[in-house]
């Protein structure tokens, strides 16, 4: 039944840190009390629908709104003449190379992807809305269309901004390319592959939301809406619509799910956002599943070509990379980060590689724009690096796990810097990997493949040994590599006059947990009562300033902030106690909220006394203001590398091309944990994200770059019965340079579980000589790549062949 | 449009309201009468999150017109608890984790408990088979099928006493 959660009733301050507390979130949610965007109201809201290009390219020669307008219920109809602002989406991280075309929030002339939003209709109803939508006239000239990011920087693709010459956004690389080409040129061993890391659907169950009021009294814009980061969304929307910052409110109501998707500026929220104070009505804008699957950011979407050099001994000795990245139509916000820094730094894994070199072009092509989703590059990264490594492994004849052992960092070489930029933090891979494998038994495990394979059935074992980059900084390394924004946190700690606590956070929870982990470190910090403690986040006016949640940042950003304010309010509590307790400040312990003078423990004072005398302020100390709050702008030293090794243990039946999964495994280091609870529902679902990417999902646009998996219908989110029981487990290296030691857990399994899945299906079908099947490892995918492998004949294969005549007309379960 | 006079009973309350033909349960639900709970997430029957009890089976209520579900009870997520008290299901999400974002989860629990209802004593792979037709992207469904086994437990506990007295002895 995994980790048993306490109630909170039986924490004390003392153990608080560490407990599997059941969530504070929970009681609003299981009653339907909890609001989300699309649940908000307000007198006299009208509602916004979007007319959405119904092709993949296209030149708009006109748009004809009278019908629509000529609707009863319809408030008004807009095109991109109407609008009055700014109005250009903006990119927020810059590389040496990139292109920046312009991206305005309707298309004027020009449809870029299906989905592009050409008109607004804002009516009285949701229903009518749509209907004035549907009413609108445009004359389209169809165009060609490329979303294939390989082909699409070839020349002679059809352009996608008519103001570039081609579509090559960016040419990027990292690392030494001569130093790489010699590692090649001496190695006594060689790997390769050529892979698509496929485009994917992130499906928070969410869809993205707002509502937007405008107060023409106070010219106060107030938003709700499905933001992972309400701060930056305000930053970015005040240029946007030009609307300044201290005048625009955002609110992140609760938000279900985000995966990535809620990071980015798009042009709807703007859009009802302008709508709201055009109309001087309360503007609701709801994407439905289909807009959101058009629209929303999609995620991967990389052809990779990799290659790793070894020694005669199997030591690794260079890997070398080549990727083209799809950025679709237009650069989303964090888009060019994501190929790039989120995922060149990364391709050292676990591994002592002395030379590495990356290049990475990033291509626009005619498709929904692609950015972070769950692991953003790090996914995409680690594939490539895992696949390569069992294939190194498979080329040296040696068991997989001793060739991971035998190239991993040493325990003693951390700090360990990397060929690629990065400086890993902490680290100790062997025990995770020992841990794991102890979990499968792993030798019994080997025996047993090799007696199924005689009775014909394929057993896989699949290795993923991963490194996970978080809590991305620290901010000027951030503004060195392009981003167009700091990336500390802020932590708000305020102790009432009655000693409980309200805590602020720039952070953006939508489903993590923060309400309760973030109450358990300041409960911890301050050791004041869980109970006594509140958390705030997700709204611009009553948090300071924030960066928001993404990039499993929350913990170790957010809430060293939280631990430093907390740490600063502790700090002058002290000197108000000393003061009141008649002792030097030098003399006075602090302990489970209790401040005591050494030596004379029954001359004591707790900190929420401490907090009623700040405000009182009879008695203060010279130089001390009354009041008991501080806040902390934490900027971290580094990111932080999580760790880990998960084992997939499938069987795959060669004859229909279907997986089994017998066994999962997780065994992941994110440093002491906080709430265990939380992080293994953490580990569960990523995981789960990444079995449905190596398995299920995959965004695929036809040749018209029509989005032919437009619905759930289409589009396989993987259901219960896809995804296995997981044993979880875990070792802890903190971290050196966080006051918590924590790391970060949100996309962990996500980026380890993809690779773990297709080493296994891979090594189960060994005996039919399939080095590699692209993801998603469908009943088709699999047996196609059994029938077509170059050994088809041998071994096993005979039998496929000769059963597998009509398979292919269902080819499996999806 | 043409318009309708009907009447919904929603966790024992009773409303009246005008629908067009058009407007879905799901919005009659939540924009009308304002039980938000419910929750809309891929308006084709494949999410899940807009799971009700229609005259206690569980259904979708995004591909089900108002106007079909006219003198019918209705059960939401906002009469799950009783008298202050959450239901075994509600305790069973809690307890085991069971969610993260919470947006599925009144679909979830509505289906699970359609479920409980067939089957008291349910397995995992029939856990994982009744919600089939509800997603969640957030949790991976382990700790979802641990909270419908305890809910299944709780269930099983507070009846056990009860078919005692009534059945002479009953178990399951």
């Amino acid at each position: 039944m995994g980790i048993e959660t306490i109630e909170a009733d039986d924490l004390d301050v003392e153990s608080v840190l560490g407990s599997a507390v059941e969530r504070r979130e929970d009681p609003s949610l299981i009653t339907g009390e909890a609001e989300y965007t699309d649940d908000i109201q307000r007198p006299n809201m009208a509602h916004m629908s979007v007319l959405r290009s119904q092709y993949g390219h296209a030149t708009i020669n006109g748009v004809d709104t009278s019908d629509a307008e000529a609707m009863d219920g319809v408030i008004g109809v807009y095109t991109a003449d109407d609008l009055d602002v700014p109005g250009e989406v903006p990119t927020g991280w810059l590389l040496d190379s990139l292109k920046t075309p312009a991206h305005p929030l309707l298309a004027g002339e020009t449809a870029r992807y299906q989905g592009d939003g050409i008109a607004v209709a804002v009516a009285e109803e949701r229903y009518i809305a749509s209907d004035a939508v549907d009413a609108i006239d445009v004359d389209y000239d169809r165009r060609d269309a490329v979303t294939d990011p390989k082909e699409a920087v070839n020349e002679g693709a059809p352009v996608v901004h008519d103001d570039l010459d081609d579509n090559t956004a960016f040419d990027w690389e990292i690392g030494d390319a001569d130093e790489t080409d010699a590692a090649f040129d001496e190695a006594a061993h060689t790997a390769e592959i050529d892979l698509t890391n496929q485009r994917l659907i992130p499906n928070a169950m969410e869809p993205r939301a707002t509502v937007a009021e405008y107060k023409p009294g106070t010219e106060e814009l107030e938003v709700h809406m499905t933001s992972q980061n309400p701060h930056l969304h305000r930053q970015l929307m005040s240029g946007v619509l030009d609307v300044p910052e201290h005048k625009l409110h955002i609110v992140a109501p609760n938000v279900g799910g985000g995966f990535g998707n809620k990071i980015g500026h798009y042009p709807d929220e703007a859009l009802a956002s302008w709508c709201a104070k055009e109309t001087e009505r309360p503007v609701k804008w709801t994407a439905t599943r289909s807009e959101s699957y058009l629209t929303g950011t999609h995620g991967r979407d990389h052809v990779t070509h990799g290659e790793l050099a070894m020694d005669e001994k199997g030591v690794i000795t260079g890997m070398r990379v080549k990727t083209y990245a799809g950025m679709g139509a237009y650069l989303s916000t964090f888009a060019p980060a994501v190929p790039t820094y989120l995922y060149g730094t990364l391709l050292s894994g676990q591994y002592d590689i002395p030379a590495i070199h990356c290049n990475v072009v990033g291509a626009f092509t005619n498709s929904a724009p692609v950015d972070a989703y769950r692991g953003a590059g790090r996914p995409e990264a680690l594939y490539a690096v895992e696949r390569m490594i069992t294939l190194g492994a498979r080329e040296m004849g040696m068991d997989p796990a001793e060739f991971r052992r035998q190239n991993f960092v040493p325990s003693d070489d951390f700090p360990h810097q990397t060929p690629v930029a990065v400086e890993y933090d902490s680290g100790d891979y062997e025990p995770a990997l020992d841990k794991a494998l102890e979990a499968v038994g792993y030798d019994d495990l080997r025996e047993r493949q090799e007696e199924l394979r005689e009775e014909g059935r394929y057993l896989g074992i699949g290795f993923s040994s991963y490194i996970e980059a978080c809590g991305l900084a620290p901010s000027e390394l951030a503004g060195q590599l392009g981003a167009q924004a700091g990336l500390w946190e802020s932590g708000l700690v305020r102790v009432h006059p009655t000693g409980k606590v309200t805590a602020f956070c720039g952070t953006s929870g939508h489903g993590q947990g923060h309400e309760t982990t973030y109450a358990q470190i300041v409960s911890d910090e301050l050791g004041i009562p869980y109970d006594d403690i509140e958390i705030v986040e997700g709204d611009t006016d009553e948090i300071p300033q924030g960066m928001g949640t993404y990039g499993s940042r929350s913990a170790a950003v957010g809430g060293s902030a939280l631990a430093t304010s907390s740490q600063k309010v502790v700090e002058k509590a002290k000197k108000i106690a000393a003061h009141q307790l008649e002792a030097s400040e030098e003399d006075i312990e602090f302990e489970n909220g209790e401040f005591a003078v050494a030596g004379a423990p029954e001359r004591s004072m707790h900190i929420q006394d401490v907090a009623a005398q700040s405000y009182l302020a009879h008695d203060m100390p010279d130089g001390i203001e009354p009041g008991l709050e501080e806040t902390s702008f934490y900027d971290p030293d580094n990111f932080v590398f999580p760790f880990g090794t998960h084992i997939a243990v499938v069987e795959v039946d060669p004859d229909t091309g279907e997986i089994e999964f017998e066994n999962y495994v997780a065994v992941d280091d994110v440093g002491p944990q906080i709430n265990p609870k939380i992080v293994e529902g953490q580990v569960h679902g990523g995981v789960a994200q990444g079995i449905g990417q190596a398995l299920y999902e995959g965004a695929e646009y036809d040749d018209n770059a029509q989005l032919v998996t437009g619905s759930m219908q289409d589009y396989t989110v993987p259901k219960a019965e896809h995804i296995p029981t997981m044993e979880t487990d875990s070792t802890v290296t903190p971290s050196p340079h966080n006051p918590l030691g924590v790391k970060g857990v949100g996309e962990a399994g996500t980026i380890a579980a993809p690779q773990a899945v297709v080493n296994a299906v891979t090594d189960a079908l060994q005996p039919f000589d399939v080095d590699h099947i692209d993801m998603p490892l469908t009943g088709e995918a699999v047996w196609r790549a059994v029938n077509d492998a170059p050994d088809a004949g041998a071994e096993g294969g005979d039998e496929a062949i000769a059963d597998g005549s009509g398979i292919d007309e269902d080819g499996g379960e999806n | 449009m043409t318009e309708h006079d009907i009447e919904l009973s929603v966790n024992g309350t009773t409303h009246e309201l005008t629908v067009e033909s058009r407007t879905l349960l799901v919005h009659a639900l939540r924009d009308e009468l304002g039980y938000t709970g419910t929750n809309v997430g891929c308006e084709s029957s494949t999410c899940g999150a807009c799971t009700v009890h229609l005259d206690g089976d569980a259904v979708k209520s995004c591909t089900l017109l108002a106007v079909q579900a006219d003198g019918a009870e209705i059960g939401t997520v906002e009469g799950l608890a009783e008298d202050g008290s959450y239901a075994p299901i509600q305790e069973g999400f809690q307890k085991e984790h069971g969610l993260q974002c919470g947006y599925c989860t009144p679909g979830m629990m509505l289906a699970a408990d359609d479920l409980l209802e067939r089957n008291p004593d349910p397995d995992e792979d029939e856990i994982r088979e009744a919600i089939e037709g509800n997603l969640c992207r957030c949790t991976g469904y382990q700790n979802i099928v641990n909270a419908v086994e305890f809910a299944a437990n709780e269930m099983g506990e507070t009846a056990s006493p009860e078919m005692t007295a009534a059945d002479g002895g009953g178990d399951d």
